[in-house]
């Protein structure tokens, strides 16, 4: 034990396994962000636990903003029990950013289970970032019991319908896509009709060249249906995403980190600030992973898998943003 | 005769009566046996087991939940819903009348049960 290298995680077996300080250490990566860049147009997407690796200049590009998400406020089971202090060490690592970015993008289960005084910690924590504008779209657990509207008095200001809204940075065009509501028995995440409506029409009027980022909770792509982690009507809403040369997709839910191409779009899911979920299909439900002091290692293996570098070939479009 | 007549009615009423009075006894044992072998249902790791229940009608069901994630119990045709249940939380509801009841989570809907009422 005396040998043990300065990072590795402390525990102690007399109480729950490990102490509060190597806990918070072993979360780090659980609890980060991740830093999103925009670059001729283009959008990369970093772990904020890597950052220190990353030089100022990959950090750097028209605009750049944060994806935190499932902070999950109020969960205090053994996978976590201190999710409050793992959201800290995330705004921590985004106010550490050389350059603070725009704005802040939370993708949806701010709270565990839709009190008020979740969401009223998490506010609180979240006012301690440097960037001071945070645009929320919800997770199921936001909406629980009173089908979002809670939600909507807190976050949804000048949204239409169940909270879903656009709107333009610097030349990208953002959209805050809701799909945890009124989800059918044995099916998926749902959009609905009212809301691809409203989003065909949002999209009529802007040039092939803009840069389009969507955002919601659930994936908007199949990731494993088996365990819900995919939304019903998503075919339909990337379809009108199909003319524009640059298409991103942020979503959480997964509780870990995942990115794919295709075509013109580019999916990312971020990882938790609260805990980690398996991957898909290699346990026997989505249910919190636990970190137990005898599985740290492998548990911190998927540090790796969290790694997202951002660097395939996406689309590019033919103008830069200048 | 005629007494001995009244006699004999009177002990088979009595028969009858305390038969009726078993089968009573025995069929309330009987559901009550039923009741503490199905009437209740687990859910775990993102089930609910049993996933078809059958009972009597006017049994009630409860539900816990046994997940480290919260749940909800939902009827597909709006006839009962539970509250959001958190870890070792319950839901019951007392099924009244025959039919077959689909269910679901409605946080994660990829969830469903029945409950058979017969």
């Amino acid at each position: 034990m005396a040998g043990k290298v300065k990072d590795e995680i402390q525990y102690d077996h007399n109480h729950d396994g490990i102490d509060r300080r190597g806990f918070l250490k072993c979360m780090a990566w659980a609890g980060t962000g991740a830093l999103c860049v925009m670059s001729g147009g283009v959008l990369k997407s970093y772990s904020l636990s890597r950052l220190p690796e990353m030089s100022s200049k990959e950090a750097m590009g028209e605009l750049s903003f944060v994806q935190i998400s499932d902070s999950h406020m109020g969960f205090n089971k053994p996978a976590n029990p201190d999710v409050a202090g793992t959201l800290k060490v995330a705004v921590d690592k985004i106010n550490a950013l050389s350059a603070a970015p725009e704005f802040m993008l939370h993708t949806g289960d701010i709270s565990h289970l839709s009190k008020p005084e979740e969401f009223d910690t998490v506010d609180q924590i979240l006012k301690s970032a440097k960037p001071q504008d945070v645009f929320y779209v919800p997770g199921e657990h936001d909406v629980l019991n009173d089908d979002g509207k809670q939600f909507l008095e807190r976050y949804g200001k000048g949204s239409k319908g169940g909270g879903w809204y656009s709107f333009d940075k610097k030349g990208a065009h953002f959209i805050g896509l809701v799909n945890v509501i009124n989800l059918k028995a044995g099916g998926l995440g749902t959009l609905g009709h009212e809301q691809l409506e409203w989003l065909e029409d949002d999209v009529k009027h802007l040039k092939h060249s803009t840069p389009i980022v969507v955002f919601a909770h659930i994936p908007l792509w199949s990731v494993y249906p088996e365990w819900g982690w995919g939304t019903e009507d998503s075919a339909q809403a990337l379809a009108y995403l199909k003319k524009f040369g640059s298409v991103t997709v942020l979503n959480g839910h997964i509780h870990q980190t995942m990115q794919k191409v295709e075509g013109n779009v580019t999916f990312h899911t971020a990882s938790s600030t609260a805990f980690p979920q398996p991957q898909p299909g290699k346990a026997d439900s989505p249910g919190p992973m636990r970190v137990p002091a005898e599985q740290l290692k492998s548990v911190l293996g998927i540090t790796d898998v969290n790694y997202v570098q951002g660097q395939h070939a996406l689309a590019v479009v033919d103008s830069t943003l200048a | 005769m005629r007494r001995s007549v009244s006699i004999a009615v009177l002990t088979m009423a009595l028969v009858v009566g305390l038969g009726a009075i078993g089968i009573g006894q025995r069929s309330v044992l009987e559901g009550a046996q039923q009741k503490a072998e199905t009437t209740e249902v687990k859910i775990d790791n993102f089930s609910f087991g049993p996933g078809t229940l059958t009972v009597p009608a006017g049994t009630t069901v409860t539900w816990t939940n046994s997940d480290d994630i919260p749940h909800t119990v939902v009827s597909t045709d709006g006839v009962f819903k539970s509250k959001v249940l958190d870890t070792d939380e319950k839901f019951s509801f007392t099924f009244s009348k025959a039919g077959t009841y689909p269910y679901f989570c409605s946080i994660h809907p990829k969830m469903t049960g029945k409950v058979i009422v017969q």
